[in-house]
């Protein structure tokens, strides 16, 4: 825009393009994400809720029914049924799973000195991010396996009984939740050791000289340091619990009788899978997963701009 | 059969593509179905065959988009009311037209029921397969045991069983379907067909007293000890293994269980076969045969040349053929056909025409509309976990099928 306002001595021989290459140019090159932006992700997002308005089975005719399916939603979170169990599910995945911050900033203040071989002992515990999420869930079911697992024969040496932490209502997303945190730790891990690289040495010292160390040290004088990096962990660990999805399609299908669901499963569940079909209903379901990570979302985006501002 | 080939040499002559879509993913099954096809081909050598074969997990999503979008000229199926979305929706072709034939009206008359809805016929049947209880002969004998043929002696038999040490039954209910099987029998053999039916339509209810004498009957079984515990964590494959270890001596299954239990070292000494047993007296007994089909989608593009094909596949010398032991291993639909020489598709056979009087099903999850389907099989599932929690759980059920039928 600036450029439009120099003077225009010799503006007659200069075409549009010419005088407005500066602002144009990143805007060209910006044009095919934002039309695959918006054709993938905004226009189904509304298509969604759209969606969300009607009785369709993917085949026939859809039938507009106003908000029903959220009338029908409300009826099962009264009723303690299937929704209330996802709801409730995705919300200890909110909590538990955010335990692979710490645990993961632990392994990498551990991880993070000088000595022989140190790289390997990194990449080992790197390992299980890099694995996938299949392997991850099938390892831990046989893990878990309260026939042969390795699990329950460590419990039988110490003279407990066996317990069947997949096949049990009250376990079982405690269960997943442990398995998705082998590598969501794994992932906070390395965030905080590139972040622990660019802690400044200076400060280390002033801090020493100070008569600060331990845990004084790590709260007043890293942390703060490693603040960009605990922002990151926190953004991929919140994202990385409302859409846990695989484990739980890969550990028990949901089961128990549909205990270890979680929002993004019921709605797989409802809409695409071998009993499903109610697009409608599973629509609703994805405008509620959607409405909980735009809190979280929106609350990232505020204090990205509010650092930007700074 | 000779009238079926000769029907299809006095036809015009076939030519342009058939598409062929299979869901028969399995090494054996794909080989069968590749072999059906072949002798087709060669009858119609101006005929261009090409044929898909899907994973059978995702055939049973992918088939919503391929009928609406790119539609094959056959494709494989379910009957009953799995077919039912689908002819609903228009799009598989009505081929009343060839259940008029001699062929079809006298040979394949035993799955018309199946294949009818709207009193129009929507699919030809290749295949269908006999439920039934599998057990371990040498660990009968060993107690002592005999087949049973009633309630009392089937509870005697796992009492004794359970004294030593060991499981009645197998099972493994983490995909739902085989709790399925379990309440197909124990409701058809305390109420009947006729009533099972009515309530896999929505007739009846949930909560009445002969759905809480089915109930009943199987708690029993599950407070002896009947079933093998955690059966919630495995899958139908993975609780094989506690029948092949004589941990459990019998598993309730459709006959696709023999090639697994023979593959893992079982001989045919080792395991036989027998019908469920009756419970109510007054009931006729009836089974569980679930019948696999193939259909012409609406949409397809050569439907003379698919209507030759569906008589070719349902003609009795390729049902004969492909049903074999070494093919697919199950029971051809085709009167005329003649089944294999196996100890288990002879005992099926008898079983299914002659000792099956008060009807054959197809299974509870083709019986039922899916979304009942998945509603109750969870709570069988929960049931067989906790047997005491009935009372809540059969009132979910008749919520479930207030809203589901309409």
């Amino acid at each position: 825009m600036t450029q439009a306002a120099l003077p225009t001595a010799s503006a007659p021989t200069r075409s549009y393009w010419q005088r407005n290459q500066q602002t144009l140019a990143p805007w060209l090159f910006l044009i095919p994400a934002i039309l695959f932006f918006v054709f993938y992700v905004i226009y189904p997002v509304f298509q969604s809720f759209n969606l969300s308005l009607y009785v369709w089975d993917g085949l026939g005719e859809a039938e507009y029914v106003g908000l029903r399916n959220y009338e029908d939603l409300y009826y099962e979170f009264q009723d303690r049924d299937a929704f209330y169990t996802s709801l409730k599910n995705n919300l200890i995945w909110l909590v538990l799973y955010l335990l692979a911050i710490p645990a993961g900033l632990f392994i990498a203040l551990f991880l993070n000195q000088t000595v022989t071989g140190i790289r390997l002992y990194k990449s080992l515990f790197f390992f299980p991010f890099v694995i996938s999420q299949v392997v991850v869930g099938l390892v831990f079911t046989w893990f878990y396996d309260p026939a042969f697992g390795i699990l329950n024969v460590v419990l039988g040496w110490v003279g407990m009984g066996p317990i069947n932490v997949l096949g049990n209502e009250y376990t079982v997303t405690y269960g997943i939740i442990l398995a998705g945190l082998w590598p969501q730790t794994a992932y906070c891990m390395i965030l905080y050791l590139t972040g622990l690289n660019a802690v400044n040495p200076e400060q280390i010292e002033a801090g020493r000289l100070d008569g600060a160390k331990g845990l004084r040290m790590l709260w007043h004088v890293v942390l703060p340091q490693l603040r960009p990096a605990t922002f990151i962990a926190f953004v991929v660990t919140i994202i990385g619990a409302l859409r846990s999805f695989d484990l739980i399609s890969i550990m028990t299908g949901g089961g128990p009788f549909g205990s270890s669901r979680v929002l993004a499963y019921y709605m797989f569940e409802v809409a695409l899978s071998e009993y499903g079909f109610r697009m409608g209903y599973g629509a609703a379901i994805a405008v509620v997963l959607f409405a909980i990570m735009m809190v979280f979302i929106a609350y990232f985006l505020w204090s990205m701009y509010r650092e930007e501002k700074r | 059969m000779l009238g079926g080939a000769a029907f299809a040499d006095g036809h015009a002559k076939l030519s342009g593509d058939l598409k062929i879509f299979l869901d028969t993913s399995n090494p054996a099954p794909r080989a069968a179905m590749e072999g059906a096809i072949g002798r087709f081909g060669e009858k119609h050598p101006d005929l261009n065959i090409e044929t898909t074969v899907i994973d059978r997990e995702a055939y049973k999503t992918q088939i919503r988009n391929f009928l609406t979008a790119d539609a094959p000229d056959v494709a494989t199926w379910y009957a009953a009311n799995r077919m039912r979305p689908y002819v609903e929706a228009g799009l598989f072709e009505d081929v009343s037209d060839l259940w008029e034939e001699d062929m079809f009206k006298e040979d394949l008359a035993s799955t018309k029921g199946a294949m009818t809805i709207d009193g129009k016929q929507w699919g030809v049947p290749y295949t269908y397969y006999q439920w039934g209880v599998y057990y371990r002969e040498d660990i009968f004998k060993e107690l002592g045991l005999t087949e049973p043929t009633t309630w009392e002696e089937e509870k005697a038999n796992c009492a004794k069983i359970v004294e030593s040490g060991r499981a009645c039954y197998t099972i493994g209910t983490k995909f739902l379907w085989t709790a399925g099987g379990w309440f197909d029998y124990m409701n058809m053999r305390t109420n009947g067909f006729d009533f099972h039916m009515q309530l896999l339509q929505g007739d009846a209810s949930w909560e009445s007293d002969e759905v809480k004498a089915t109930f009943a009957n199987w708690k029993e079984l599950i407070d002896m000890g009947g079933f093998i515990a955690n059966h919630q964590t495995y899958s139908w494959q993975e609780a094989l293994p506690f029948m092949v270890n004589g941990e459990a001596v019998a598993y309730l299954m459709g006959n696709f269980a023999v090639a697994p239990l023979r593959e893992a070292g079982l001989s045919d000494d080792q395991i036989d076969f027998y019908q469920f047993p009756a419970i109510n007296p007054d009931v006729a007994l009836a089974e569980d045969a679930p019948t696999d089909t193939f259909h012409i989608p609406a949409n397809a593009q050569n439907k003379d040349a698919a209507r030759e094909f569906l008589r070719h596949m349902a003609s009795a010398e390729e049902q004969t053929i492909i049903n074999a032991g070494d093919a697919l291993g199950q029971l051809p639909v085709n009167a005329k056909a003649s089944v294999d020489d196996d100890e288990f598709l002879n005992q099926g056979f008898a079983m299914l025409s002659s000792n099956s009087p008060g009807g054959v099903a197809q299974f509870f999850d083709r019986d039922a509309p899916a979304e009942m389907a998945k509603v109750a099989m969870e709570g069988f599932q929960e049931f067989m976990v906790k047997p005491d929690q009935v009372d809540s759980i059969l009132s979910k059920l008749e919520r479930a099928r207030g809203r589901i039928y309409k």
